[in-house]
């Protein structure tokens, strides 16, 4: 099974990258902001140092961090109705390939893409933005890929209920939207109403982002359990939706 | 006595309030080309996918090469080809990588050379195409080569040279008779009856979701059309002129031939016409146009 899903991974992958818009969308865009943002704010118009990070009112980092995890989900959504529509997903559930397999490789392709885009982050943000990157580089990259995972099967919880590819686009984007809001990248949760926060915390990109945020301060993954153990319980909320829920056609 | 492979007795089912299938019973033995004929919403490809196990079934018994289409569905995946009507592939796959990612799925000894089968259906030129840039025709291709790479027991095929030109449909013709040869089962539908006769060793005709008649092509052209015509020309004093006879029974051709020589007739053209399928099937489901 498991060479299943490295083959079938490695197919997707390669298919991916054969649509240079996907790949521009979820690699670059994000980086190329992320650096674009960070000389912007290093080299003011007037001269001199520009603003220090530590006084905007977002972390630039967890905040393309986010972006490229939300890519990441958004186009999952849009594959899925695609190939559902085509046909594609009925095509391969007629093989003997288990359907974990046929889904999970598109998780590995998304997580390994997600994973590119963070390295290239990084990369980069030495060099433009050295005050914005966090404690340490590994913690941070684990943390978004745990908390990307656990968006990823909220993305299947909206690939199970559109049908249509168009509506998987419009759904994918007003989802994504209301998850970068309630996330607490811009402001903090607790500062809306009640059942606003409720919601939130309903969503895994709210936990994601704790978690992000705590893992960039550089504090010590045992003082996280609680952030780690909600987007497991999101995850495995979402998986068991999924696996009731989720069309083949 | 031939061993059925397949089996389904009393199979129904519904969407929603559309009776797609009601009340199908049918065998298909091993080694035969077994043919689901019928117009279009008949419900040829409802009863496959229940056979498949890729539809559950709302009434009736399946059973596929001894096992429970839906509760062994993955055993049962293993030792069949399927080819779905108007399937697609993802857009950006090679040939040759949807050909090796099929290849992988399947018991290594039975798979078989991927180059051979493109080769074989006309395909090899093709080989790092993209499946978006394939023709229909090519991709109709693609499917079967897909459906037949692990040499399985026993192939479903749904429509199978639908969309595809002379020459290739009769590749693919020719491909099925081999693969029964070697030992496969086929259990294909179709609309074209020109292919279930040439095809097939045994039909079914399915009509509203009910199966309405099954043998041979041959018994169902004897049991429903039995007339044949003889038609031919002699020289006569005035110039040729044409004869039709009509009449029915395995001697009639015979009787004919007799009496013409009888007669003494000089003949310059003779000819036979038996019904075809076709004939039968519009004499069955009716000449009005559908969907
Ligand atoms: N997924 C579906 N949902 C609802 N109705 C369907 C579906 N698939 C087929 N039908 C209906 O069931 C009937 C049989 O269809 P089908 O099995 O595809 O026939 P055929 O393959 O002989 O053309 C048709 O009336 C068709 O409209
Ligand atoms: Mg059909």
């Amino acid at each position: 099974m498991l060479k299943g899903l490295f083959k079938l991974s490695w197919i997707e992958m390669k298919i991916f990258v054969r649509e240079p818009m996907g790949v521009i969308g979820s690699l670059l865009l994000p980086v190329l902001l992320f650096v674009f943002v960070g000389r912007a704010l290093r080299f003011s118009p007037r001269g001199g140092a520009g603003i220090p990070v530590s006084r905007l009112p977002f972390n630039i980092a967890i905040l393309t961090a986010l972006l490229i995890s939300l890519g990441a989900v958004q186009s999952l959504v849009g594959i899925m109705a695609i190939y559902r529509e085509g046909g594609i997903l009925k095509r391969l559930r007629a093989t003997p390939l288990s359907p974990v397999t046929i889904l999970g490789s598109h998780v590995m392709v998304k997580l390994g893409f997600t994973l590119v885009a963070l390295v290239l982050m990084i990369l980069a943000g030495r060099r433009v933005l050295p005050d914005a990157m966090p404690a340490s580089g590994v913690s941070f990259v684990a943390a978004v890929l745990l908390g990307t995972t656990s968006i990823l099967s909220f993305g299947f919880v909206m690939a199970s209920l559109v049908r249509s590819a168009r509506f998987a686009q419009v759904l994918g984007a007003t989802l994504t939207y209301v998850m970068l809001a309630l996330s607490g990248v811009f402001f903090p949760v607790d500062r809306l109403p009640r059942w606003l926060q409720f919601v939130a915390n309903s969503l895994p990109t709210t936990h994601a982002v704790t978690l992000m945020r705590a893992i960039w301060a550089g504090e010590p993954w045992m003082t996280q359990l609680a952030t780690v153990g909600a987007l497991a319980v999101i995850f495995a909320a979402c998986i068991g939706f999924s696996a009731r829920w989720f069309r083949w056609e | 006595m031939p061993t059925p492979v397949v089996t389904v007795r009393a199979l129904t089912k519904r969407y929603g309030r559309t009776v797609a299938v009601a009340d199908v019973s049918l065998d298909v033995n091993e080694g035969e080309i077994f043919g689901l004929i019928g117009p279009n919403g008949a419900g040829k490809t409802t009863t496959m996918e229940c056979i498949q196990g890729s539809r559950r079934a709302d009434g009736g018994t399946i059973s596929v090469l001894g096992l429970d289409p839906r509760r062994d569905a993955t055993a049962l995946r293993r030792r069949i080809g399927v080819q779905h009507q108007e399937a697609q592939l993802q857009k950006r796959i090679k040939v040759w990588e949807a050909l090796d990612l099929w290849a992988s799925m399947y018991d290594r000894e039975r798979v078989v050379n991927g180059d051979v089968l493109l080769e074989r259906l006309g395909l090899a030129g093709k080989r790092d195409a993209w499946f978006m840039n394939l023709s229909g025709g090519q991709k109709q291709r693609l499917f079967i080569a897909l459906a037949l790479i692990h040499q399985p027991e026993l192939v479903f095929l749904d429509e199978l040279t639908t969309g595809l030109d002379p020459q290739a449909r009769r590749a693919i013709w020719e491909l099925i008779r081999d693969i029964r040869q070697r030992g496969s089962t086929v259990f294909l539908t179709t609309h074209l009856m020109e292919e279930a006769e040439r095809l097939c060793d045994r039909v079914a005709i399915i009509e509203h979701g009910r199966v309405i008649e099954m043998g041979t092509p041959r018994e169902l052209v004897t049991r429903h059309c039995a007339e044949r015509r003889v038609i031919y020309t002699t020289d006569e004093e005035g110039g040729e002129r044409l004869h039709e006879l009509r009449g029915e029974g395995d001697d009639f051709v015979t009787d004919v031939i007799h009496r013409i020589a009888s007669d003494g007739a000089r003949v310059r053209g003779f000819r036979t016409e038996m019904p075809t399928l076709e004939e039968v099937f519009l004499k069955l489901t009716g000449r009005a146009i559908r969907d």
